[in-house]
């Protein structure tokens, strides 16, 4: 007895070998690479590789390898991260134009590998440092503007339609439109339902006025969040590629918030503020004529306002705007043809162009300026509760000297670093985000933190596997080294599940793993320890261990269970990386149910199986 | 056939000292819940919002000269502690209160303060910043976290027992959560969302410990005709108990050395673990069962045996 037919064992040592197999890539180190992508306008060619392996040569720079990734991007490994800094430095240096860099770092897997498609683990933000955000889309203003741009759609349409009203105001989220008599009334709401079919329209008499309540009903409003959420993501997720990092991620969580994930990020100042930013802009004229230290002094002219630049002097500007923000199409950064100096170039729409083309046409040789205005969202804690505020920050970013007449493209020169030519072209680019975004959470780990994370994680497991190995082989003797080539097998299976379902690994990920090696020799224990009682009972050896792992079956199930509800729990209310040890402890559980059960009952049988015995080393 | 003195052997009468246990624990108890309502917790910065700060110094350094810096930066009222070693300090800002700046701002302006006083010997390990109302939610989704566990697991014993075993586990794990956090309350020691995720770990682990017992206690009273209650439950505690003290073992073991090994962010969450364990393995044998006792839990609930233990198919 207590033998496996053939197809068991078969079936056993398969998972077994796939599992191995699955797990084999996290052998390989990782490479310092840099992942090239092309600029704007550019693209990635089949000379690429080339003129990059160039590049490094002059620059004398060795390079490990080059390869083509998915997407039409490049990715240069080099053998230490102080090459792969010179690399990146001799790359925007000389080929900064066309192509993009971002550090990055890369199994160096073999090609029979990749072919199968096998990965190593994604390590989380906690281990190979990097930014995590949280941003919060403001709806309540995103509904705001909604009804702002129908009560002026309602006014222009009841205007054309001649149709008479007394006043039209808003309520909340509903447009009330007071009418002199019963009669205009019901023209009006006849024309508007027409019109506006997605709006509710209802009309009433209160206090002797005749009305009609035009609202957003349940379904539009949940429409116009999801395109603010949409919107902003969108333009995200242009910043984010713009800024040259590798694997960003950018996903939505939940109703109203967006989560951006930048690994191995280098300068999170710079990113913080580019993300936060709800900037738009505005062309103005300058005002030569008037007194700036009149105006400063409390009394702009008339047709004036005073704004400061940067630097802090004070300017004046023209009220008349010439192109806002959301009439840009594209802006990029480069240099100036003729002077060689860092330049933003603009693109404009037809309305913008058109307009733009007729204020230079009549002011040549006069200066304009391009106004910054950004919403910068605050929560503070006013009595415990907390209160958003939104401030207006407006800033004169250019002033520039019409030297000609232009419309649909024109560039702005005289910044002072290409640096600042970059960050200008991004900020245009993006335009006016749909509602205000506020950060709410910010995890930002640095890369010397994620590697100590790591290699504490890994010590902690080699500490807590070695003890658990040492005692169960010194208390079970033979079963004790039976369960732990089973807890070694589990430890694999866990990280090629990992590896398999690409979840992510954070540091309570790995604590669920150390967790797991306690937990996982449970079962070994319960199996043995009826295999003892049996023993101790008089049976022999053999209905022993039949018997052992036959009743301690249904109490291993009903044990693990609980566990796994914990785990699924925490896995639907965690962030982050708490659901990372959900993860880990949930797979933990299952595989070691598989290597526990199955996998030592298999070794067991081989090794007793079928013989006579008098005793057994347990 | 000779074999090998195990601590299998043991005869202990457990559930003598039930209510001894019962008055000890509710002492406890109370004591946990007292500190839980007048002390409240030392709550980490994912339930409390602000902005924590992580410095890697390439030389030790006092705290008071980070004190001074920040004071010139208008926040001497930042909490400064070390974190694992001298070189390695952490600064939490509370959330602000009326200053108009933007969190990541906040960070930044800090750090370059602190990193031009140290002559650029400082390193930036790592920044939180949790917004005010997403503390409060975290705070919202970990209590009810913990709720559903509770629901989630009750339905399952119920459904694979009977009530009063369901009714026992429940109050053995929520004694031992409320033991937990009660100490996390008592000794101040900071309660952030990883000590959470623990917290739904000794819940689990607790379980996991009550329903070996629970099962040894329904396979006893089918096969063992004659006897008490008490006489029964107390066998089948003595029986598994090896196992019991195997399995604590072999999980403190390694909590131990993830508490050791695993760096200051994994602390407290080793630590709850550590305590989970140890309390979870007490209040399955003291709590779990005697609450199934003091239930009235007689043979004839368990007897029926119309398929009982069938419903999972024994081993293939």
């Amino acid at each position: 007895m207590n033998r496996y037919p053939l197809w068991k064992n078969l079936l056993i040592l398969g998972v077994i070998l796939a599992g191995l197999l699955l797990a084999w890539p996290n052998l390989y180190s990782q490479d310092p690479s840099i992942e090239i992508t092309a600029a704007r306008g550019h693209e990635i060619s089949e000379a690429s590789p080339g003129e990059i392996k160039a590049a490094l040569e002059n620059a004398k720079v060795p390079l490990k390898g080059i390869e083509s990734l998915e997407g039409g991007k490049l990715l240069a490994r080099f053998d230490t991260p102080g090459e792969q800094l010179r690399a990146q430095e001799a790359i925007e240096r000389t080929l900064s134009e066309r192509y993009r860099t971002a550090l990055t770092q890369s199994a160096d897997l073999p090609g029979w590998m990749r072919w199968l498609g096998l990965n190593q683990m994604s390590l989380g933000l906690d281990l190979r440092g990097g930014i995590h955000v949280v941003i919060d889309v403001d709806m309540e203003t995103a509904l705001e503007q909604a009804v702002e741009r129908y009560s002026g759609d309602l006014r222009t349409l009841l205007r054309e339609d001649k149709i008479r009203y007394l006043t039209l105001t808003r309520d909340g989220a509903n447009i009330l439109i007071r009418f002199e008599d019963a009669a205009t009334r019901d023209a009006g709401e006849k024309k508007l339902k027409r019109e506006f079919r997605e709006l509710d329209i209802q009309a009433s008499e209160e206090s002797g006025a005749f009305v009609l309540r035009a609202g957003l009903p349940e379904t539009e409003q949940q429409k116009i969040k999801d395109f603010a959420l949409q919107q902003n993501i969108t333009t995200l997720r242009n910043r984010v590629n713009a800024l040259g990092v590798a694997e960003p991620s950018i996903a939505r969580q939940g109703e109203r918030r967006i989560v951006v994930e930048l690994p191995g990020a280098q300068d999170p100042g710079r990113l913080k503020e580019i993300l936060g930013a709800t900037a738009t802009l505005e062309y103005r004229l300058v005002d030569t004529e008037g007194s700036v230290a009149d105006a400063v002094a409390g009394r702009p002219p008339v047709g004036s306002k005073l704004y400061y630049e940067r630097n802090g002097a004070p300017i004046l500007l023209k009220r008349r705007v010439i192109v806002t923000g959301d009439q840009i199409t594209d802006a990029s950064a480069g240099f100036d043809s003729q002077s060689g100096s860092p330049a933003v170039f603009v693109n404009l729409d037809g309305q913008g162009a058109r307009r733009m083309r007729d204020v230079t046409t009549e002011n040549v040789g006069k200066p304009m300026a391009v106004v910054f205005i950004e919403n910068r969202t605050t929560t503070k804690l006013v009595d415990g509760e907390p209160v958003k505020t939104t401030r207006k920050v407006e800033e004169v970013i250019s002033v520039a000297t019409i030297r000609e007449p232009f419309g649909r493209r024109f560039q702005t020169t005289g910044l002072d670093s290409s640096a600042e030519a970059h960050d200008t072209a991004l900020l245009l680019r993006s335009g006016a985000l749909a509602a205000p975004i506020e950060i709410v959470e910010e995890r930002t780990i640095g890369p010397s933190l994620g590697q100590d994370n790591i290699d504490q994680g890994l010590a902690s497991v080699m500490l807590g596997m070695g003890l658990v190995l040492l005692f169960m082989a010194v208390y079970y003797r033979v079963f004790g080294l039976v369960a732990n080539l089973a807890l070694v097998i589990n430890l694999v299976m866990t990280v090629a599940v990992l590896s398999m379902l690409q979840a992510t690994l954070t540091l309570p990920g790995i604590a669920g793993i150390v967790l797991t090696i306690g937990m996982a020799v449970d079962a070994n224990v319960l199996i043995y320890e009826r295999i003892r009682e049996e023993i101790r009972n008089g049976n022999s050896p053999q209905a022993s261990i039949h018997a052992g792992f036959d009743k301690a079956f249904s109490t291993i199930v009903d044990a693990n269970v609980t566990t796994l509800i914990a785990a699924v729990v925490l896995f639907s209310f965690g962030t982050g990386p708490i659901k990372g040890f959900a993860v880990t402890l949930f797979i933990g559980i299952i595989t070691s149910m598989f290597t526990a059960i199955l996998g030592s009952r298999a070794l067991i049988n081989l090794i007793y199986g079928g013989r006579r015995l008098n005793k057994l080393a347990i | 056939m000779t074999q090998k003195r195990t601590i299998n052997d043991f005869d202990i009468d457990f559930m003598r000292q039930r209510k001894p246990a019962a008055w000890l624990s509710g002492v406890v108890l109370l004591v946990c819940l007292l500190s839980i309502v007048f002390r409240g917790f030392d709550f980490g910065l994912d339930f409390t919002g602000g902005t924590v700060i992580e410095l890697g110094y390439a030389q030790p350094t006092e705290l008071s000269d980070v004190r001074a810096v920040l004071e010139t930066q208008g926040h001497g009222g930042a909490t400064i502690q070390y974190f694992g070693s001298r070189t390695d300090i952490l600064v939490r800002l509370a959330p602000q209160d009326g200053v108009e700046e933007d969190s990541a701002k906040l960070s930044d302006r800090v750090f370059k303060a602190l990193s031009q006083a140290a002559q650029g010997q400082v390193e930036l390990r790592r920044v939180e910043f949790v917004g005010p109302q997403v503390g409060e939610e975290l705070r919202e989704q970990g209590g009810l976290a913990v709720l559903f566990a509770l629901i989630g697991i009750l339905i399952y014993v119920a459904l694979r027992f009977e009530w009063r075993f369901a009714v026992g586990a429940v109050v053995a794990t929520m004694h031992d959560v409320l033991f937990t956090v009660g100490i996390f309350s008592l000794f101040q020691i900071p309660f952030d969302l990883t000590v959470l995720a623990a917290v739904l770990a000794v819940i689990g682990y607790s379980l996991n410990d009550t329903i070996v017992i629970f099962d040894r206690v329904r396979e006893s009273f089918r096969r063992v005709r004659k006897g008490t209650v008490i006489g029964i439950i107390n066998s089948a505690i003595n029986e598994t108990l090896s196992r019991t003290i195997v399995t604590s073992g072999t999980t403190l073991l390694v909590l131990v050395a993830l508490y050791v090994l695993g760096g200051e962010t994994i602390n407290g969450f080793a630590l709850a673990l550590i305590i989970g364990v140890l309390v979870g393995t007490y209040s399955t044998i003291y709590i779990a069962t005697a609450s199934v006792i003091w239930l009235g839990l007689s043979r004839d609930d368990l007897l029926p045996v119309k398929k009982e233990g069938a419903e999972l198919d024994p081993l293939p």
